[in-house]
């Protein structure tokens, strides 16, 4: 070895070389820290607020004491009503785009379609969801609306999850299929998707943890600064854990550091905690794959 | 008698799959229907005032931002564009080259569990609402900056940068890898071959074989941090003007609808100017995301 690295130039080579992986071994870390800080400030202001008491009861004395009880309700009514709109849609969507679509100036539209659709503003998805559902089909602020809101900004997520677990499906599997005499949809339904079930489950999991922490959509199509009764459908507003976390750091004056540290902390984990059952199921998916 | 059952049946069977096909075709052209949608119904609350009286020299060129003016309603929106502008540049002269090394590292540098591990903590950075980013900077960076810079506030373009720039680094990381990744090995085969190191091989072949892809990459970091709502409206303080550092307190486009939007009447100007500048944010990142797209088909096709 010694001798192949006397050289000067082949020296100075190896120092390039460890330098620039140390610059970015330095960078990759000083990524991951805003992480372990942010969580862990959370935590540490917040972690004390948690009690059976702060999670289920309602915000007392103009939500300076008292609980996120109301918030967290609210954020399962959302999240839920714009998961039974989007997870079916983005499915068969994907369904589309793997299954029946060649490669086509429609597809290629819809490609961009979806990548537009991510990348729009939420801002401007709320701006939406205003002129839209509140206005123009008079649905007025309430969870529906937010909901849809919601729903259509979450698409790209479940679409593009889906088309990945359903790409991974081999050819062979669906040809064996068409071979017995198996139409194109029951090839899908008994065998496409059987096989793809977990891999399109993380994705409408993705998709649960994206509209649990938006905040901007739902501003203005149907979450509430405050309200002391909880939802009783879908033509009501409701409060957010998002919207709640918003309103306690910005608009109301003197709320204790804790109960807002404790709803950070309560959105936090419950987005991270959908993310990592995610993950973890799609590295388990990707473990036990047999072909 | 048998037969023509049996064939009924099979018609019958015929015209379920038509129909369910046509239920997945429909939903297959959803997402384009979606964004005619958008544009429609944002801009359809946006035209009145556009076509009916709004100055667009005054609203590209001013900076006077005094929507609820009794005498002289003025709505320049030159101070919000540099707002959105300067929070932007600022977040990717942090995010571009952290998102871009850390690409490299993770896709060139870093194997097996350590691999996993970090493009799932990438994972996670990605999936922290930018509600918590908005509230840890007004919490967190709030008292550092003032404490570092002894400014007053610690509301202005720095803290929304760095929060933006932390907030793209993901986007960034996992397209940069996914550029990274499409080079085919034998071009890094044929470099270690003559005799290059890993990072000649990087610095050399990689990053212009990826150059598109990486392109793509910060661009929609741009998108991204354009975009950008709640952080930005809680960490950068609420100052109509022009900023000219980065410890100035600014607005963004984004945060002026967000701020805005729940106190207008309807159909009032106030609430149309509001529109427009949604409609301008669509075009922005309209055009942003399709340059990144068509870079990255560009490099498909090769």
């Amino acid at each position: 070895m010694g001798v192949f690295l006397s050289s000067p130039e082949a020296q100075r080579r190896h120092r390039m070389q460890s330098f620039a992986r140390t610059i970015f071994a330095c960078m990759t870390v000083l990524l991951i820290l805003p992480v372990v800080a942010i969580v862990g400030l959370l935590v540490i202001r917040g972690g004390s607020a948690l009690s059976f008491e702060f999670l289920f009861s309602v915000p007392l004395r103009g939500m300076t004491a008292g609980g996120i009880w109301p918030a967290i309700v609210g954020t399962v009514w959302l999240v839920g009503v714009s998961l039974a709109v989007s997870a079916p849609i983005g499915v068969l969507a994907a369904v589309y785009l793997n299954e029946y679509a060649g490669d086509s100036w429609l597809t290629r539209i819809i490609h961009l379609a979806i990548v537009n659709l991510a990348g729009v503003p939420s801002i401007v998805h709320a701006l939406f969801g205003v002129g839209a559902f509140v206005l123009f089909f008079s649905l007025g602020t309430s969870i529906l609306s937010a909901s849809l809101t919601l729903a259509i900004m979450t698409l790209p997520v479940i679409i593009a999850s889906t088309k990945e677990a359903l790409s991974a499906v081999p050819l062979a599997f669906r040809e064996a299929c068409w071979n017995v005499g198996a139409t194109r949809w029951q090839t899908i339904r008994h065998v496409v998707l059987p096989n793809s079930i977990a891999g399109i489950l993380t994705g409408v999991i993705l998709q649960v943890s994206r509209a649990a922490g938006e905040t901007a959509p739902i501003l203005f199509t149907g979450a509430a600064f405050f309200l002391p009764h909880l939802p009783q459908s879908v033509n009501d507003q409701c409060m957010a854990l998002s919207m709640h976390l918003f309103t306690l750091s910005t608009q109301v004056p003197n709320v204790p550091p804790q109960i807002t540290y404790g709803t950070a902390l309560v959105l936090l984990l419950v987005v991270l905690s959908v993310n990592t059952t995610s993950i973890i199921i799609r590295s388990r998916v990707r473990r036990r794959r047999r072909w | 008698m048998r037969r023509g059952w049996s064939k009924r049946r099979a018609q019958l069977e015929r015209a379920k799959e038509r129909a369910i096909e046509l239920v997945i075709a429909a939903c297959g052209v959803s997402a384009v229907v979606f964004v005619f949608a958008i544009i429609y119904f944002v801009f359809r609350e946006a035209a009145p005032l556009l076509f009916g009286g709004l100055d667009l020299a005054q609203f590209f060129g001013s900076e006077e931002w005094y929507p609820d003016s009794v005498a002289n309603k003025r709505y320049g929106a030159l101070a919000l564009i540099a707002g959105t502008a300067s929070v932007t540049i600022l977040a990717m002269a942090i995010a571009v080259p952290f998102g871009l090394g850390t690409a490299i590292y993770v896709s060139e540098f870093s194997t097996g569990r350590v691999k996993e591990v970090l493009k799932i903590v990438i994972e996670l950075l990605a999936a922290i609402p930018s509600v918590v980013w908005g509230f840890v900077g007004l919490v967190a960076l709030n008292p550092l900056i003032i404490g570092a810079f002894g400014t007053p506030v610690g509301l202005n373009v720095l803290n929304g940068a760095f929060l933006l720039g932390l907030m793209s680094v993901p986007i960034m990381v996992s397209i940069g890898e996914d550029a990274l990744k499409a080079v085919p090995d034998t071009y890094r085969e044929a470099a270690e071959a003559m005799g290059a190191t890993k990072w000649q091989v990087t610095w050399r072949v990689l990053l212009p074989a990826a150059r598109n892809g990486l392109l793509a990459a910060v661009l929609l970091g741009v998108g991204r941090a354009i975009g950008e709502t709640m952080a930005v409206l809680m960490a950068t303080g609420h100052a109509v003007h022009i900023p000219t550092s980065p410890l100035d307190s600014v607005r963004t486009m984004t945060a002026t609808i967000a701020a805005e939007l729940g106190e207008t009447a309807r159909g009032s100007d106030h609430y149309r100017i509001l529109f427009v500048l949604g409609t301008v944010l669509f075009l922005i990142t309209f055009i942003v995301n399709l340059t990144a797209d068509l870079a990255i088909r560009g490099i498909k096709k090769r």
